[in-house]
């Protein structure tokens, strides 16, 4: 009897390999399959006309007549069938570094190298020490002796000629740079027990700025700032927009910071109270170093944020990479093929921002596992 | 014993001694007075020195404050409006509130559809098929990452560069895709349709109603009384009786092309269409994570636990886990219902008239800068207050009841 009904029993089928993990996660059932098929069907001729449009039929270099200027009609008659990459090769320098003098271009080139090094020194935790803030002083300030010249040799550069990648590296890192120290203070303000006056001025500054949109902050720094100022002041629209980035900034990094503070428990606090230690020894030594370590992650979210939101300085005309793109493809031969240009501003734009958003997943997991 | 030993238990409360204020750096109370007092007097010095800088200026360049400029002739055109709005005759006054009108018109459709598309592309992000699931993702780690004013520059592109009406492209007779925008066609309203969507709002008061006595009566009894035919006939049966009864009009007018342009229909104009889908798909992805990590934060055993407790999938979902996971899920969507309405500012970089660009055009002309700045701010915060203290109150409503 056993043998038989043994033998009746067959093992569960099991297919291992591609076909057994498509069959797990393509083809489960009808429904599925159906999907399968249908998007793939989809996926496969969206990414075939992809490619003709972007490579194959797409033209890349037009001639260059000798007043240097582009000759669009090849792109002209590829319209429709083919991108007109042209337009990139023809416009990269104008895009990347606005007007800035042609042949001192090399120079915000090295600041845009600089800022990614200071990116990566800043991501490496063998670097998370109090050594980070003076590279971050000596880094900046490079970039800014770059950028303007005048000293060392360097020609003297104005800053209306400044544009493209360093606008909006310079908007977003310097506005970091400067709205830390300020979001600390505030989310330090916004906890304080003792100081109710202080508390309500952090409370009013935070929920403020957070309930109003960026742009509104902007307009306020192009169209506001100029009469907060005495007579014959004048701070260019650059600063301005900065402060009102640091501003804004500063708001929502307080809330980041603000959750680091809770999160930590009190007895740390009272510890540090115990030994007798002074409010600023106390938040210097003991509580700072262990909140900001927990809200790391969602520090460099809130920054990809920013280094995303710079670009809304557009509207009140300041000349960061979007605005170079815009200005690109308003010039009459490249009248048409904004699309393109729109492409490579998406690709930077995304560059940076998956690269940093990665790295603060992969942060998460690692504090997540160390702190288990 | 002497009185001063005594256990504090028996002899009941007293009060604390009473702290005096001593002149002295080593007080807590005072030095925290003392801080307060200098951070307070900066930040009142500051402002009266901004003040008095602005006030300076404002005499030198003649400019008087106040709000009497809204009531004064406008003149600024605006291209969609839901008020009858004249520039010849209308007021600043009147061109805001409908900058107003268009702003919230924008915000309140876009938290819907980007509710709706976020949820749709969070659960795609859970599918046990491989290929819907990756989708997903790709969707969200793509349009996360690219600043929402490019997509809007380039959803306003492509809205620009559809073809001119005479050769737009069609959906049968009715709806036409042009550069002009999209044209729909539209229902000729009557006073049968009013008294059906009234109709309607009442089978949904009543379908409430209903469903909560059905509840009470379940917790009472054990059994509970089927709502779905009670719904089906207020929310169906009710309007369309009430529609019926009133002459079953039913008219529709489409839209028709007149030499070089569309004569009636209902019209989606670039600016908004452009506006819109760009805020959509920027915040979906957004509500997507949201939506997604709130599923996940639903510990799988409830699933099981309510499956062998023999609930379908379908009540498991609605009555075990997305109460859970709606917890996780609130807070974080009340802020990107905000950050809808925030970025929806951005409409003045494509030219859709809300309120900062109507604002921004009123302070251009009149050079009332501060006025301006401050009513787009005080309109900000009120919508955002709304939004706060609405979400506020459904959190609370929904929140784990802790004994």
């Amino acid at each position: 009897m056993s043998g038989t009904a043994l033998s009746a029993i067959r093992p569960p089928a099991i297919v291992l390999g591609p076909w057994g993990w498509a069959r797990a996660n393509l083809f489960s059932s009808w429904w599925s399959t159906a999907v399968t098929l249908a998007l793939g069907y989809l996926i496969l001729r969206w990414s075939l006309d992809f490619v003709v449009w972007g490579v194959v039929n797409a033209v890349w270099t037009v001639p260059v007549n000798a007043q240097g200027k582009a000759d669009a009609t090849a792109c002209y008659s590829a319209k429709g069938v083919g991108a007109c990459w042209a337009v990139i090769a023809d416009k990269y320098r104008f895009i990347l570094f606005g007007r800035y003098p042609y042949d001192l271009q090399w120079r915000p080139a090295v600041c845009i190298a600089l800022f990614i090094g200071l990116f990566v020194v800043s991501g490496l935790r063998a670097f998370w020490r109090k050594e980070l803030a003076l590279i971050w002083l000596v880094a900046l300030t490079a970039i800014g002796i770059l950028m303007w010249g005048g000293v060392l040799g360097l020609a003297y550069v104005p800053q209306d000629m400044w544009g493209g990648l360093p606008i909006t590296l310079i908007l977003s890192t310097f506005g970091l740079a400067f709205a830390f120290p300020l979001a600390v203070l505030v989310a330090l303000g916004r906890r304080s027990t003792g100081l109710p006056a202080v508390k309500l001025l952090c409370v009013l500054y935070v929920e403020l700025i957070r309930g109003v949109p960026l742009v509104s902050l902007l307009f306020m720094s192009s169209v506001m700032f100029p009469l907060f100022m005495p007579e014959g002041v004048n701070i260019d629209k650059l600063l301005r927009a900065q402060i009102a980035i640091i501003l804004f900034a500063g708001a929502y990094l307080a809330e980041v910071v603000r959750a680091g503070l809770q999160a930590l428990p009190k007895g740390q606090q009272e510890a540090a109270d115990a030994l007798g230690l002074t409010y600023w020894q106390k938040t210097g030594f003991i509580i700072l170093p262990q909140a900001l370590r927990v809200v790391i992650p969602p520090l460099v979210n809130t920054f990809i944020g920013f280094f995303k939101d710079t670009s809304l300085v557009l509207i009140i005309g300041i000349f960061d990479l979007l605005t170079a793109g815009k200005i690109a493809i308003s010039e009459p031969t490249w009248q048409g093929f904004s699309t393109e240009v729109y492409i490579v501003l998406a690709a930077i734009y995304f560059a940076f921002c998956y690269a940093m958003s990665k790295y603060s997943h992969g942060l998460e997991r690692t504090l997540d596992r160390a702190r288990r | 014993m002497s009185e001063t030993t005594a256990d504090p238990r028996l002899t009941g409360p007293r009060a604390a001694p009473r702290k005096r204020i001593r002149l002295s750096w080593s007080d807590p109370v005072f030095r925290s007075i003392v801080w307060q007092m200098v951070v307070v007097g900066i930040v009142v010095a500051i402002v009266w020195y901004l003040t008095a800088n602005t006030n300076r200026n404002l005499a030198a360049r003649r400019i008087a404050t106040g709000f009497a400029f809204l009531s004064r002739n406008a003149g600024i055109p605006i291209g969609e409006s839901a008020l009858p709005y004249d520039p010849a005759v209308n007021t600043y006054g009147r061109a805001l509130l409908i900058g107003v009108l268009n702003t919230l018109r924008v915000a309140v459709v876009g938290i819907v559809l980007a509710t709706i598309l976020g949820t749709i592309i969070g659960i795609a992000r859970l599918s046990h098929n491989w290929l819907v699931a990756r989708l997903a993702a790709i969707y969200v780690e793509v349009l996360r990452d690219i600043p929402v004013l490019l997509q809007l520059l380039f959803w306003y592109l492509v809205l620009q560069s559809l073809p001119a009406p005479r050769q737009s492209l069609r959906i049968g007779d009715a709806v036409f895709l042009s550069n002009r925008g999209i044209k729909l066609p539209l229902l000729v309203w009557e006073t049968a349709h009013t008294g059906a969507l009234i109709g309607f709002l009442v089978g949904i008061v009543g379908t409430i109603l209903f469903a909560r006595r059905a509840r009470r009566r379940q917790e009472a009894t054990g059994s509970r009384p089927p709502v779905w035919p009670v719904a089906l006939v207020l929310l169906l049966g009710l309007p369309a009786a009430i529609w019926g009864a009133l002459g079953a009009p039913f008219a529709i007018e489409l839209p028709v092309l007149r030499g070089f342009n569309f004569v009636g229909g209902g019209t989606v104009s670039p600016e908004y269409g452009a506006l819109l889908m760009g805020l959509v798909l920027y915040t979906a992805a957004y509500i997507a994570e949201i939506v997604r990590s709130g599923i996940q934060a639903v510990a799988g055993g409830q699933w099981e636990a309510a499956g062998a407790l023999g609930l379908s999938r379908w009540q498991v979902l609605r009555l075990i886990v997305l109460p859970q996971a709606l917890r996780v899920i609130i807070p974080p969507m009340t802020s990107q219902y905000l950050n809808i309405t925030k970025n929806s500012s951005l409409a003045v970089a494509i030219g859709y008239q809300d309120v900062v660009s109507i604002a921004s055009t009123t302070l251009n002309q009149t050079g009332q800068a501060i006025e301006g700045i401050g009513l787009i701010m005080a309109v900000f915060l009120a919508i955002s207050l709304s939004i706060s203290l609405f979400m506020n109150w459904y959190n609370a409503r929904i929140a784990l009841v802790e004994r």
